[in-house]
């Protein structure tokens, strides 16, 4: 596809942005990497996410495609090497339940934990631990969520590995028990080493600055 | 395929369950409707769904498969015979899951938060947001559509089915409240859209009349829990 002209609006710290850069990465598609700055938003960003002037925007030949989700569903469709999803429909409505579930429930639990106190942070940190549970049994025997290679599923939950252990630190609440969660453990292991996965990490300094700046935005 | 091998636990007022509803009518695939119980979740719901514990669920095989916009998809993939529910073209099917997104994140709740705004003041700042919403709805309607009758063009689409489920609940809240998101002036292409939704054969029997979901709106209204 050499004619393809693919750009992505991203910033370094967001896990959403990442897991674009590492889907672009793995199915070795050539791109162009732009880095917003979200507190000045560039003329750019906003013509192409007027709605809702976020990233990661992917632009593929001058046209954008917005939302992490969307824009995997969009790369596998495209470029069919190295396939993110799974070609069964059982399968694929499996791995984006998942997907989901890492945003919707999982990352929002985080941060509940971190920023809310007493009642409202136990209830976070017990419904964390049942997440992970829920995890820990998909993961259960696999090499990654997506089996032998990595899938969507695993670019989705690829937060857990950075900013996983940085929430812990800021709520002071272990959560990633390798007692409890083996499996789950041993895939953040093999997830941050994997090929391609390993050479996209941000600083982990710089990351946990920005989380505490996110962090208290919201408190 | 015989209709036990297709479940689907649901009820009747929820539009996420009406979307996997008109998603399996589109297709023509026969299947048994489970009705839970207002108030009550099933063994079977909780044994399907342990995650959310929500309808809808579809059982295929006695297989599980949660989440509204993921069963739309899911019967898309599994019953290819049927007309299609996504676009082919890669970047159309994009544009619609990207609003489909959009009803569900944004849309649905701001509809939420008209009904549940206390006083008048935050719910005409609720109604206000909403109708911005709207706007844009119009103008997405304008691009998927291509000079068609639905966000699909010539035929109902995924994101018709994502939006079009709540059609009888933004109904039901703008009588309740004495406003209108969307008309003839304002967002002629929507009110067309949502006349032709409704009437359409895999909608029509699936979607609740709007007395029936006020009245059942009304009950939920009572049921929550007072705030100081």
């Amino acid at each position: 596809m050499a004619d393809e002209e693919v750009k992505l609006l991203s910033t370094w710290s967001s896990p959403f942005c990442l897991r674009v850069v590492w889907a672009l990465k793995l199915k070795g598609i050539e791109y162009e990497y732009i880095e917003e700055d979200l507190t000045n938003k560039s003329t750019l960003l906003l013509q192409y996410n007027p709605v809702h002037k976020k990233v990661p925007v992917l632009v593929h030949n001058g046209k954008p495609v917005c939302e992490s989700f969307v824009i995997l569903e969009y790369l596998d469709h495209i470029w069919k090497q190295n396939r993110i999803l799974p070609d069964h429909p059982h399968d694929k409505a499996m791995a984006r339940f998942w997907a989901n579930f890492g945003d919707d429930k999982l990352l929002h639990l985080f941060t509940m934990t971190a920023i809310k106190h007493d009642k409202e942070k136990e209830e976070a940190f017990e419904a964390v631990l049942e997440c992970l549970k829920a995890l820990e049994e998909e993961v259960k025997g696999k090499k990654f969520f997506g089996g032998e290679e990595i899938g969507l599923v695993d670019l989705s939950i690829g937060w857990l590995v950075n900013l996983g252990s940085l929430f812990e630190e800021t709520a002071d609440l272990k959560m990633l028990d390798e007692n409890r969660f083996p499996s789950l453990v041993k895939w953040i292991d093999r997830f941050s080493k994997a090929p391609i996965i390993k050479d996209e990490w941000p600083p982990r300094d710089k990351l946990a600055l920005r989380l505490h700046l996110a962090l208290e935005s919201l408190k | 395929m015989a209709a036990s091998d297709v479940k689907l636990l649901g009820a009747w007022p929820s539009p996420f369950v009406m979307r996997a509803r008109i998603a399996l009518n589109l297709k023509s695939v026969e299947y048994e409707f489970l009705e839970e119980k207002f108030g009550s979740k099933s063994d079977l719901l909780l044994k399907s769904n342990p995650v959310y514990k929500k309808i809808p669920v579809l059982l295929h095989h006695n297989r599980p498969i949660c989440e509204s916009l993921i069963i739309v998809q899911y019967v898309e993939e599994t019953w290819t015979s049927g007309p299609s529910i996504l676009p082919s073209d890669p970047y159309d099917c994009a544009i619609e899951r990207f609003w489909a997104a959009y009803v569900d994140d944004k849309f649905f709740p701001s509809l939420v938060g008209i009904a549940k705004a206390e006083g008048e003041e935050k719910k005409a700042e609720a109604i206000e947001q909403t109708k911005e919403m709207v706007v844009l709805l119009e103008n997405a309607f304008k691009e998927c559509s291509k000079g068609g009758e639905f966000f699909g063009g010539e035929r109902i689409g995924f994101l018709d089915i994502a939006l079009g489920s709540l059609v009888g609940w933004v109904r039901a809240v703008e009588s309740m409240n004495g406003f209108q998101l969307s008309d003839k002036e304002t967002t002629p292409g929507l009110a067309r859209w949502a006349e032709r939704f409704c009437t359409h054969e895999a909608v029509k029997e699936v979607m609740p009349g709007t007395e029936k979901l006020i009245e059942f709106g009304k009950m939920l209204l009572s049921k929550l829990p007072p705030t100081n």
